[in-house]
């Protein structure tokens, strides 16, 4: 199917520690599709997040396959996945994890340095409404400019896919809705696919689809038939 | 600019004074690199270049009196290119308004041409009139010594005829650049100097007319010595020859050389010790770096940097500060070389320094410095370039503490929480805990190193003067006399108790290893100068046995009831075979003993001596001065007091300056290893202490961890300072000693004292520094920050 970007085929992950093994993921099939926007809903310890390491390949699955594209990340030497990172993920994370050592615009330009077709830095951040904004250090900055600042990082790219780990979970529910229409925002504007992990069970209403994780598994999966905008969810 | 080069230069100014702390130790290193090997250039080839200059020999004789028809025989010794024969003798000075006698040694300036050898360069004034009998030139020392100017005139003792010299110049010599009178220990241009006069004078005052006394040849290129001085010595032996040597035994060649090898020792003991602790402290620091930017590495992962990108940009960090070490070690060990250098050539007279440290040695020292600092950071930048993405970016396991049975101990000796604490930290990073302890241990024993010296002095002083030699002067003899003599001196004013003694040089041969020193001989019982054992009681050497000094041994390799040959230089030239009955420890010199009695029948003579050692009335030295000026066969008197003064002087000046030095980079190492160690303890305990403050610590107990752990390994630290501080002791002692002198090992409980109080306190006050912050720690902020 010419739509599909990520293929999974029967992934594990399981973490040996020795005495006990955890598995964190046991058998993901999954298909996600070019511009849509997908939520992963489930409790703390389903396997989301160990998920959208093995898509972001920040992480190798214990065992089965996984497709991006064409190019199979399965047994991607580190050399090849740092690559794909560089060259077709933007990466969102719960604690912003900027460097708190670099103004906002330089916290862009961290990945306008490397990426091979980058926008500006500037347009990045007037992109999420931080024009003004452009030379503060993460710490002259709210909570919310600062998942901002992370979402123009990761844009800054002009990525193939957007995978956010709890954007919103350090976030009042104002600030929280800003993030999210920032996310809807690009996701229509330049059509690239967006993975929401999240516990928050509002914010799968803004998604296309919704796939929830129960034990390391894919318990369900749900098409949304109206979505709603973020400034119509509460929580 | 590049962001993550910008991130850098942030990272690197927020931890300015940590990578100051470690950027002068490496500075450190860089500049005692830089110096050592700066003055040990300077100093060879300020030599080289003045020996060339001014033509000095490469083998030198003294015979009794030789016909100048034998010169053109010596000439024709292979490999010979130059002969300088001279005329050279010592004189008793009577130096207006000094009271006490000074020694000239004589040497005559040839009448026609230049010399051609150990060409004497002037400094002021001119050289004197080849036909004048009273025109003299002086080296400038002496002449700087005692204030003299052109035209200034003393009164001269020239074998029993009083004569009148007047300067009408000065000059230096690369054969006298360290000169020691006959019987001192030290130099003391004061007391000694060295007169060139016309030829023909020096030839009458010495009855030398158409003969010569003393000879320096040049070789060709490349030629051994070895060979022609064994010719020499075949053809000045009719005449008296005194044994030719080269310019490994020549006085002022072998002073200097000590002094280069000291320097060659000094640049190969001191800067790997601070390129090690800067390597260590850049270690720690960066490992401290890498786990509280762990979720950092993981975002520049995720972002997209390469691990060979992680790993530089980590490994710069570390390559910053070595920058800023090898900058500031560059400033100061050129200044400190350039001074030093220049230090020496005035304390050695030098009539021009050649300074000059070529490019490899900055290039090499910046090198050494780049390459430490990198492999102290390697291990944190490959950890940093290692650590897999998904992992970085979640928070550290918390570290594992497992019950030990220490663990069991403590809880039995009811220790407090926080000391638990102290000691369980210890215990989960023994190699850090251990490496810390080694910084500070270094710091320990850098301090021992330079104070022992200080004992190490006093020793020599004790044993060279108030032990061995007790007399309070020595009347030196121009040539051996009738032991009657000593009846004589006894007469003298002030005189209160005299001692003969007998001295002949000799070559002493043990297989293939030979050493040329002098054997001294005096008669069972005297008691002013002694040869004493190990318990510091006399020993009467018996007849036919000879007692070495423990560096001659070593140096000829035989034990105590080993046979020697001796061959006199003097005399008949005799060589006898001697048993080794004893040997003892002596300070200055290389000492061989024997019996009086057996000395002199080997001589075939009845009993004579070539000095005399004296006890004084205080009060009465100048009427002796006065009273020997007039007496010819006399030719020098030693003051011991003088010489122990000069002896103390001299070495005084270097002391104060290398304790100095050796404490502040002591101190330096200290601030070093523990202002670090603290941060990083504060950094990593922060939330810790905080939690505590919060359960409701007070600030001095949440103080005592930070304090305490710190203190702990100070003390850990001072057993292994005090054994590594002795160590470099006893490295330092043997590879300062020489064939002048040698540095006993001297450790006293007050230099370990002194070591450990200058390290504690230095400990304490960095450690306190950083207790500032613990102040300053905002409770709530801390708690809140993401692990």
């Amino acid at each position: 199917m010419s739509d599909v970007i990520f293929r999974t085929q029967g992934i594990t992950k399981v973490y040996d520690t020795g005495e006990v093994k955890v598995f964190a993921l046991a058998g993901v099939d999954l298909e996600l599709y070019k511009g849509e926007l997908a939520v992963l809903l489930g409790p703390s310890g389903s396997g989301k997040s160990t998920l959208l390491n093995i898509l972001g390949g920040l992480d190798h699955a214990t065992d089965g396959r996984v497709w991006f594209d064409d190019i199979e990340l399965t047994d991607l030497p580190d050399r090849g996945l740092t690559k794909y990172r560089r060259d077709h993920v933007g990466f969102v994370f719960q604690f912003y994890n900027l460097v708190p050592s670099l103004t906002a615009r330089e916290n862009v330009q961290l990945v306008t340095d490397v990426a091979p077709n980058p926008m500006p830095a500037e347009e990045a951040l007037n992109l999420v409404g931080l024009g003004k904004r452009m030379d503060h250090f993460p710490s002259e900055m709210s909570g919310g400019e600062q998942q901002r600042v992370a979402i123009a990082r990761a844009i800054a790219k002009r990525p193939q896919i957007l995978l956010c780990d709890e954007p919103t979970g350090a976030l009042d529910s104002t600030t929280g809705v800003q993030v999210l229409e920032v996310l809807r925002d690009i996701n229509e504007r330049f059509g690239t696919t967006t993975v929401v992990i999240t516990h928050n069970a509002e914010i799968q209403r803004m998604a296309h689809r919704v796939i929830f994780f129960q034990d390391g598994k894919i318990s369900e999966v749900r098409e949304n038939e109206t979505r709603l905008a973020p400034s119509e969810i509460v929580w | 600019m590049q962001a993550i080069d910008r991130k850098l230069l942030r990272d690197f100014k927020r931890l300015w004074i940590q990578a100051l702390a470690i950027a002068l130790v490496l500075a450190c290193g860089v500049a005692i690199l830089l110096t050592s090997v700066g003055m040990y250039t300077a100093l060879s080839e300020t030599r080289t270049a003045y020996y060339e200059r001014n033509r000095f020999a490469d083998v030198f004789a003294v015979a009794r009196r030789a016909p100048l028809s034998l010169l053109s025989e010596i000439a024709q010794i292979d490999g010979v290119l130059g002969v300088e024969a001279r005329i050279s003798g010592e004189a008793i000075l009577d130096i207006p308004g000094r009271t006490r006698t000074a020694v000239g040694h004589i040497l005559s300036y040839p009448e026609t041409a230049d010399p051609v050898l150990n060409v004497p360069l002037l400094v002021s004034g001119r050289f004197p009139d080849p036909l004048s009998t009273d025109e003299i030139v002086v080296n400038a020392p002496f002449a700087q010594a005692n204030g003299f100017v052109e035209g200034d005139s003393f009164s001269a003792n020239l074998r029993g005829q009083k004569r009148e010299l007047t300067i009408v110049g000065t000059v230096l010599s690369p054969e006298f650049i360290y000169t020691i009178g006959p019987g001192a220990m030290m130099p003391d241009n004061a007391v000694f100097g060295i007169i060139w006069m016309p030829e023909r004078a020096a030839a009458a005052a010495y009855d030398m007319t158409g003969a010569f006394n003393d000879v320096s040849l040049s070789l060709a290129a490349g030629m051994q010595t070895a060979p022609a001085i064994d010719a020499l010595d075949t053809l000045l032996e009719p005449f008296g020859g005194l044994g030719a040597y080269d310019r490994s035994t020549h006085q002022s060649d072998a002073f200097l050389d000590a002094e280069i090898d000291q320097l060659k020792g000094m640049a190969a003991i001191l800067p790997p010790i601070f390129f090690g602790i800067s390597a260590f402290l850049v270690s720690m620091v960066m490992g401290r770096i890498i786990a509280l930017e762990r979720s950092e590495i993981g975002l520049l992962k995720a972002i997209g940097y390469s691990n060979t990108e992680i790993c530089l940009h980590f490994l710069m960090l570390a390559g910053l500060i070595a920058v800023v070490g090898v900058g500031v070690g560059w400033i100061a060990g050129t200044i400190l070389a350039r001074d030093t250098a220049a230090q020496y050539a005035e304390f050695f007279n030098f009539p021009f320094v050649i300074f000059r440290v070529s490019y490899w040695v900055y290039a090499a020292a910046g090198l050494v410095g780049l390459f430490t600092t990198s492999l102290g950071a390697a291990q944190a930048a490959l950890k940093a370039a290692k650590l897999a993405p998904a992992i970085a970016m979640q928070p550290p396991a918390p570290p594992r503490f497992k019950r030990s049975f220490i663990d069991v101990a403590m809880a039995r000796m009811r220790l407090a929480q926080s000391t638990v604490m102290i000691l369980r930290s210890l215990l989960r990073w023994p190699l850090r805990s251990f490496l810390t302890s080694l910084g500070l241990a270094l710091a320990v024993a850098s301090v021992i190193a330079a104070t022992f010296i200080n004992d190490a002095l006093d020793e020599i002083v004790d044993l060279a003067f108030y032990q061995t030699n007790r007399q309070d002067v020595m009347v030196l003899f121009a040539q051996d006399v009738p032991e009657a003599a000593v009846e004589n001196v006894r007469h003298l004013p002030g005189v209160l108790q005299t001692e003969g003694q007998q001295a002949h040089a000799a070559i002493l041969r043990h297989g293939h290893r030979t050493k040329r020193t002098a054997v001294e001989s005096r008669r069972p019982g005297n008691d002013l100068s002694r040869v004493l054992d190990a318990d510091g009681r006399r020993i009467d050497v018996p007849p036919g046995g000879i007692v070495l000094s423990y560096r001659l041994a070593a140096h000829l390799d035989v034990q105590a009831g080993d046979s020697i040959e001796v061959e006199f230089l003097s005399g008949r030239r005799e060589t006898f075979a001697l048993r080794v009955v004893d040997l003892v420890e002596l300070r200055f010199g290389l000492g061989a003993y024997m019996d009086f009695e057996s000395m002199n029948a080997m001589f075939r003579q009845a009993p004579r001596v070539s000095i005399v050692n004296v006890t004084l009335d205080d009060t009465r030295i100048e009427a002796l001065h006065a009273a020997i000026k007039d007496t010819p066969e006399i030719s020098g008197l030693v003051e011991m007091n003088e010489n122990r003064q000069s002896f103390q002087d001299t070495v005084e000046q270097n002391i104060v300056v290398m304790n100095t030095i050796y404490i502040g980079i002591a101190v330096l190492i200290t601030v070093g290893v523990s202002y670090n160690a603290a941060r990083i303890q504060l950094s990593e305990r922060a939330r810790e202490l905080a939690s505590l403050r919060i359960l409701g610590f007070g600030r001095g107990e949440v103080s005592y961890i930070l304090i305490g752990e710190m203190m702990l390994i100070a003390l850990i630290a001072q057993p292994f300072g005090w054994l590594i501080g002795a160590w470099i002791a006893q490295l330092m002692s043997t590879s300062f000693t020489s064939d002048l002198y040698s540095i006993p090992l001297v450790l006293r409980p007050a230099t370990f004292t002194t070591a450990s109080l200058v390290v504690l306190c230095a400990a304490f006050v960095s450690v306190m520094i950083v207790r500032r912050r613990l102040d300053r720690l905002d409770l709530v902020s801390v708690m809140k920050t993401r692990e």
